[in-house]
């Protein structure tokens, strides 16, 4: 499993996505050097970034052992339907990619809280990932795979994977992972 | 997550895989047409629940026509049009062709969400509705008689007791109260069902014919007779033999019959050689049979001979709850034989059906709900479609001649206790049909000394 940012990043956030990941998926957690910003996905029209296109171009840079690759951007991302997005993923595919701009209080002129934003950025990365692997939204509000339209959402949300998901990466994943290597209720590796 | 299937339909790539990758994520299953041919192309092999279908597609139909295709295809599908400029005209057409919502992207993400879930949900409970519908139609279902009256089930124990018999049974009920149902069911109930069930209406043939008709000619027996011919007394042997419309039958043939009924034996029109059946007789009549022997147009032997076993099936009126199941059923049935989509009576026509006082019973009730369907437009049949059944109320009012030197409160007096009759005593009911609230008839109850009982 990789993660990689896109542009300037702050390193508490990819430290703390980094710790996160490797937290609740039984899969090793390396980064790929840092990739450029996404300009070639800015709509100049709605000053955003297209998230269909920075997933197109982080495909690209899979690496061949990779389980996923997430990208990290500080950029406002958006999907032509929607007025914006706050990640996107491949679902059983590769590529996943979170935004930290509207994840910020400051984002919502409120009083910035670095903690805060940083708890969301790791739920997020979970959220994602969870989509790379094979999961689809989790009807446990409290699961981190439940569908977020806002930071309200992320908020009531935990960072752990609910029960039911973890049995569900076990099985989407049984042909990846090696041998011995299993997941706990914690989410945490046990050998 | 979910079994629906949803269609996005965009010329635009990057919009039709972006918005089909989110909703992927949510569970659901997602197709996509990059035109709006290809997607009624594709909506001819497969029942999406939703459509995403973008306005303007360059080079091909648009949005509405392709919307307006899909829903002669299917019309319960809840298509969503989107666009990036709205136009009142654009919009109005779209609500106007039926389309489930109008959307101007971009839309905020969770408004997508809750739109999704809500038409999900009420696809959820249609199904549901069905589902349970159908579990309903079973439970009440006795061998294609449908019914949750209490008379009706003290029938259908009756038959169920019969069955076995070869006891001559008596069904009398008026015409469209499915009078050959019941004797079919008691047919197909004992162990006779494996051997023929055979129908004459007594009605539809003169004398004579009716005389050939049930014991069968010898060849040269009557100008015609060109060759033997085997009656439905004999066709039905070993089985059961349905005599419908029983009380139309001449004299003389009244005192033939009585003669089969008591020896099981009997002489084809101009044939010498006796033949013997196992015949079990159902007979059925419309009028009253009771009636009929006491004003000596019926043999009174006859009558206790078919007497034995007496079933009285009651008129549709006086088993209103059954009219809901049944219509509900005739919809489903008739929509299918017609061709058409039609798959639920709302609920003003569904008052219309129950206020009706069915003189033809269940056969008038199915013919109605055939001609609503017809003439529905939609996929629900509304009052509008069932307008042409006057209300009983409204029948009255046609042909009520005022009675002279009468005072208002007289006349209130009269309209009061005569609904509260017709409503044994149901207040609420009494008041609905009055116009008036509980309070106000409970006050004129009071005022008129009327006993509710």
């Amino acid at each position: 499993m990789y993660i990689a940012t896109l542009g300037d990043v702050e390193e508490d956030v990819v430290a703390a996505v980094e710790r996160g990941l490797g937290h609740v998926y039984a899969f090793g957690v390396r980064r790929l050097s840092g990739l450029p910003e996404p300009g070639y996905a800015y709509d100049a029209q709605r000053g955003q970034y297209s998230s269909a296109l920075v997933l197109r171009q982080l495909i690209t840079h899979v690496p061949g052992d990779a389980l996923s690759l997430l990208g990290i951007t500080q950029k406002d991302l958006f999907i032509p339907m929607l007025s914006f997005v706050l990640g996107q993923a491949q679902l059983s595919g590769p590529a996943a990619v979170i935004s930290l701009a509207r994840l910020q209080q400051e984002f919502y002129g409120l009083v910035p809280d670095r903690q805060l934003a940083v708890a969301r950025a790791v739920k997020e990365a979970v959220h994602e990932v969870g989509h790379t692997v094979g999961l689809t939204h989790c009807a446990d509000s409290g699961c981190p795979m439940s569908l977020s339209n806002t930071v309200r959402h992320v908020d009531a949300k935990g960072a752990e994977l609910c029960a039911s998901c973890i049995v569900l990466v076990e099985e989407k994943t049984i042909h990846m992972r090696e041998t011995g290597t299993t997941l706990n209720r914690a989410g945490t590796r046990s050998v | 997550m979910t079994h629906w299937h949803i269609m996005v339909v965009d010329d635009e790539e990057v919009m039709r895989e972006s918005l089909a990758a989110w909703l992927r994520e949510d569970g659901y299953n997602v197709d996509t047409a990059v035109s709006g041919n290809e997607a009624i192309e594709k909506a001819r092999t497969y029942d999406y629940a939703i459509y995403f279908v973008d306005l303007k597609m360059p080079g091909g139909i648009d949005g509405i026509e392709t919307m307006m295709e899909i829903r002669k295809l299917h019309p319960e599908a809840s298509i969503i049009i989107v666009t990036a400029y709205a136009t009142v005209d654009t919009a109005i057409t779209a609500m106007k062709e039926g389309a489930q919502e109008y959307i101007v992207k971009p839309c905020n993400p969770e408004e997508i969400s809750l739109l999704v879930s809500r038409i999900i949900k009420v696809k959820n409970l249609q199904r549901e509705n069905s589902i349970l519908r159908k579990k309903l139609t079973k439970q009440y279902s006795f061998h294609d008689i449908l019914s949750k009256s209490p008379k009706m089930g003290k029938i259908f124990e009756l038959v169920k007791d019969i069955a076995a018999l070869r006891s001559t049974v008596l069904i009398q009920g008026e015409s469209g109260t499915g009078k050959e149902l019941i004797a079919r069911a008691i047919h197909f109930s004992g162990d006779r069902a494996a051997k023929p069930f055979v129908g004459v209406s007594c009605a539809a043939l003169p004398e004579t014919l009716l005389e050939s008709e049930l014991f069968g000619h010898e060849k040269g027996s009557f100008t015609g007779a060109s060759s033997q011919r085997k009656g439905k007394f004999e066709m039905a042997d070993g089985g059961t033999l349905f005599l419908d419309e029983i009380g139309d039958i001449s004299s003389k043939l009244q005192m033939d019959l009585l003669r089969v009924l008591q020896e099981r034996r009997f002489y084809r029109v101009g044939g010498a050689e006796e033949i013997e059946v196992d015949v079990r007789v159902i007979a059925a009549a419309n009028v009253d049979l009771d009636r009929a022997v006491r004003e000596g147009k019926f043999r009174d032997d006859l009558y206790y001979r078919l007497n034995v076993i007496s079933i009285k099936i009651p008129p549709l009126r006086e088993r209103r709850e059954d009219i809901p199941i049944l219509a509900h059923s005739f919809v489903e049935r008739l929509s299918h034989e017609l061709g058409r989509k039609v798959n639920g009576i709302s609920e003003g026509a569904l008052r219309i059906l129950l206020d009706h006082e069915w003189p033809g019973n269940v056969r008038e009730l199915e013919n109605a709900i055939e001609r609503a369907i017809v003439t529905c437009k939609t996929t629900m049949l509304t009052d509008e479609d069932v307008a042409f059944l006057v209300p009983v109320a409204d029948q009255g009012k046609a042909s009520w001649n005022v009675p002279s030197n009468i005072t208002l409160e007289e006349a209130e007096r009269h309209i009061i206790t005569a609904t509260v009759q017709r409503t044994h005593g149901n207040i609420k009911e009494a008041a609905s049909i009055l116009g008036i609230d509980r309070s106000t008839l409970y006050d004129r109850l009071k005022k008129y000394n009327v006993q509710r009982e």
